[in-house]
């Protein structure tokens, strides 16, 4: 096992430190969370309920209310939006409710949710770090003329009532918190995951604010001419699903890459990788695990011949039980991980997945007493 | 044709070193390079100009030391590179550099030839926040195509252009004009290696040196620090853990016991999973 070192205290803020804050009178009535509820192809994106989880946390600090953003066309999946962002807690939502709307596009619903906030004046107001929110939030800061903290990792309210919001830097070796001064309101991104889901309830639909989109089809350049779904690769759930097999360079040929898949499908999981494997051209991109790849948050993560650097803990490091496999006894693995097996992973992945075969096969239940 | 991308020269992350004691950025002697993101937007220009003519002009703003990241993108065979440099953009966040990228591409357009295309990296490895680009096509009232996995066709008469746009669970494609701004995914494109020619080209060149008001930037409180709505309070170092891993027990034993016992473990850490493995697994 390696030594671990004991932090020294925090040092002093680089850079731009030591800025008041003082906000000037005409953002002062800016007043309340907003979340932007991400809705694309008839269906919510998560992000959105774990950022409503965040928001209610904030709100009930600020003892203000907690708003949805729901900007869709006339129909049931806008409806359904609006009455899951109630489901997850949310006080009221702001609608629009065009045709326009339909698919995303960037002058649309920058146009829609600048003129919301315009109006209406939140405090704060967060969106997940998808490709959609990315795309709009840049745009939406830049219209506003105001701050936008990127992949927070934290969020929080100061003594004096601002969002203190926190992300890693230099690859998640540090963190540092940035606040946005003299600007509202104050706009952050958060990755899927990287937020606890809450817990649904059955809270109906409650007050509705409408706003209408003047905007003409015409006045947009950028049409949306096709879709090609990723299709069968089940892919796009790795950072939801429960179950995560990841396999690092230690395992030393593309060829090993079947003792993961093999594992993932006897326990139902799904399989992933760090970043050199995709690097190397042995997994596609979007398996990749990490700070520059998905974040993930499963009960069980299993990760066999990888290191452990920081970048990819930083991705992991949401998991309910992790468990690496490691010929080396101090890789940096270990020192997050909460099961530990030092062991050559091309020998031990078909053994581990003949030992959970047999445990899992019906009627070889063995109830486990602790 | 022309077209304008935007470089950052960054610190090579991989070799970034945090102080121990002080858990502060340790920058000196940390080797830069171009933000490796930039390369597939350098690339992807540089195809678009081979195959419709026309030039491309590189531009980043840094410190004076930025030239190198220039230097080194006009030997893959960029025609021009615009340095912008003033301490007064010192302690920008992104609100402020793009402000400042977008006044110098104006300035661009004015002293050579307005742009059809401005390509930037999907994100940098060192601020990673994905939104330069965005901010610079609002402020120029470019049309914003982020994530582009593909160029599939620019029809220059008509003005029109077709990407393919990465989102969540697919691509679209989108039909859009010119002119337009373009954030370059990864991996879309081999990056070629520069010719002999444009090394030389390169060493010979002269770089374009603007301060702030030579790129036309009248109003300096937009820049650096005081134009940066943002503000970095506090830097830390996470919490560690404080248990280690538990070890599973492999001396002297043969692979399958050893397998069995990390069941038996993982089932005590977490009993449930006992019964979600089962329901799930193909077994
Ligand atoms: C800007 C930036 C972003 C990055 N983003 C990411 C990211 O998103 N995700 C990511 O994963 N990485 C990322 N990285 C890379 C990261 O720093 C590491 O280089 C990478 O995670 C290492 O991958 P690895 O653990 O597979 O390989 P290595 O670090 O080479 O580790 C291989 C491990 O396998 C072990 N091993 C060897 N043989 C065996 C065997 N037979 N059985 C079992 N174990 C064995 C070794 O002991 C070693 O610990 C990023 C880096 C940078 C600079
Ligand atoms: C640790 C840390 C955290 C930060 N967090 C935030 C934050 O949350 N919000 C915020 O507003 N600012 C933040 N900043 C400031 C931000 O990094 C700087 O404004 C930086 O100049 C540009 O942002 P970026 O590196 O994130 O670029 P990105 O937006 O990720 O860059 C996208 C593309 O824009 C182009 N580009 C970016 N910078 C330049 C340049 N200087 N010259 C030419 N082209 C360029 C490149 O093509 C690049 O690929 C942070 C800085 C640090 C060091």
């Amino acid at each position: 096992m390696g030594t671990r070192k004991t932090k020294a205290p925090p040092p002093a803020a680089l850079g731009r430190a030591g800025t008041e804050k003082d906000l000037p009178d005409h953002f002062k009535n800016y007043r309340h969370v907003w979340v932007f509820i991400e809705l694309e192809r008839g269906e919510v994106h998560p992000v959105s309920f774990e950022l409503l989880g965040e928001g209610r946390r904030l709100a009930d600090q600020l003892g203000v209310q907690l708003a949805g953003v729901v900007l869709g066309p006339p129909g049931d999946s806008t409806r359904r939006a609006v009455a899951e962002a109630f489901a997850y807690d949310a006080d009221l939502v702001y609608l629009v409710e065009k045709p326009l709307l339909t698919d995303y596009r960037n002058e649309s619903f920058t146009k829609a949710l600048t003129d919301l906030v315009n109006t209406y004046k939140p405090e704060i107001l967060l969106l997940g770090a998808t490709t959609l929110g990315r795309d709009l939030a840049g745009s939406v800061a830049t219209t506003l003329l105001t701050g936008l903290t990127a992949d927070c990792t934290g969020l929080d309210v100061d003594a004096d009532g601002s969002l203190a919001a926190t992300r890693p830097t230099f690859g998640g070796s540090l963190l540092c918190t940035i606040y946005t001064l003299n600007c509202r309101p104050q706009m952050a991104t958060v990755r899927p995951r990287v937020m606890r889901m809450p817990q649904r309830s059955n809270k109906p639909i409650g007050r509705v604010i409408r706003h209408d989109l003047r905007m003409l089809e015409d006045e947009i350049v950028t049409k949306v001419v096709g879709f090609l779904s990723d299709g069968q690769s089940e892919n796009a759930n790795l950072a939801y699903a429960d179950v995560v097999v990841a396999g690092g360079l230690g395992l030393g040929a593309a060829d090993n890459l079947q003792l993961l898949k093999n594992l993932a499908q006897t326990i139902g999981g799904d399989y992933g990788c760090s970043r050199p494997l995709v690097q190397k051209g042995w997994m596609a991109a979007d398996r990749q695990i990490g700070q520059t790849g998905k974040t993930i948050r499963p009960k069980l993560y299993i990760a066999a011949g990888i290191s452990g650097a920081v970048q990819h803990r930083v991705g992991v490091e949401g998991a309910d039980l992790i468990v690496a496999i490691n010929t080396d006894p101090n890789a940096p693995i270990f020192d997050f991980a909460n099961i530990g097996v030092v062991a050559d992973a091309v020998s031990f992945l078909p053994a581990l997945t003949e030992v959970f075969i047999r445990r899992l096969a019906p009627g070889n239940h063995i109830r486990l007493v602790n | 044709m022309h077209i304008v991308v935007c470089i950052k020269q960054v610190p090579d992350s991989a070799q970034i070193r945090v102080h121990p004691v002080t858990n502060t950025i340790m920058r000196q002697g940390v080797p830069t390079i171009i933000n490796p993101y930039d390369l597939f937007a350098l690339e992807e220009a540089l195809k678009v100009r081979d195959h419709h003519g026309g030039e491309v002009t590189v531009l980043t703003m840094g410190p004076p030391m930025a030239e190198e990241a220039l230097r080194k993108a006009l030997t893959y065979g960029a025609d021009r590179a615009i340095l912008l440099t003033d301490r007064h953009f010192a302690g920008s966040d992104t609100l402020a550099t793009s402000f400042a990228l977008s006044q110098a591409i104006s300035q661009i357009g004015n002293s050579f030839d307005t742009p059809d295309i401005v390509f930037t990296g999907k994100q940098t490895i060192d601020g990673d926040t994905a939104q330069v680009g965005p901010g610079i096509a609002k402020r120029l009232n470019l049309v914003q195509l982020t994530y582009v996995a593909k160029i599939t066709s620019i029809d220059l008469s008509a003005r029109a252009i077709t990407v393919e746009r990465r989102s969540e669970g697919g691509t679209h494609v989108l039909k859009s004009e010119l002119p337009c701004l373009i954030t370059m995914l990864e991996g879309t494109t081999v990056i070629r290696r520069g010719s002999l020619d444009d090394a030389l080209r390169a060493a010979r060149s002269e770089i374009v040196k603007w301060n702030a008001a030579e790129a036309g930037i009248e109003d300096i409180t937009k820049c650096g620090l005081r134009g940066s709505p943002t503000v970095v309070k506090r830097v830390f170092a996470p919490t560690p853990r404080e248990q280690k891993a538990v070890q599973i027990d492999t001396t002297e034993k043969r692979v399958h016991d050893i397998a069995n016992e990390l069941v038996a473990s993982i089932f005590t850490h977490q009993p449930a999973l006992q019964h979600e493995l089962s329901s799930a697994g193909s077994a």
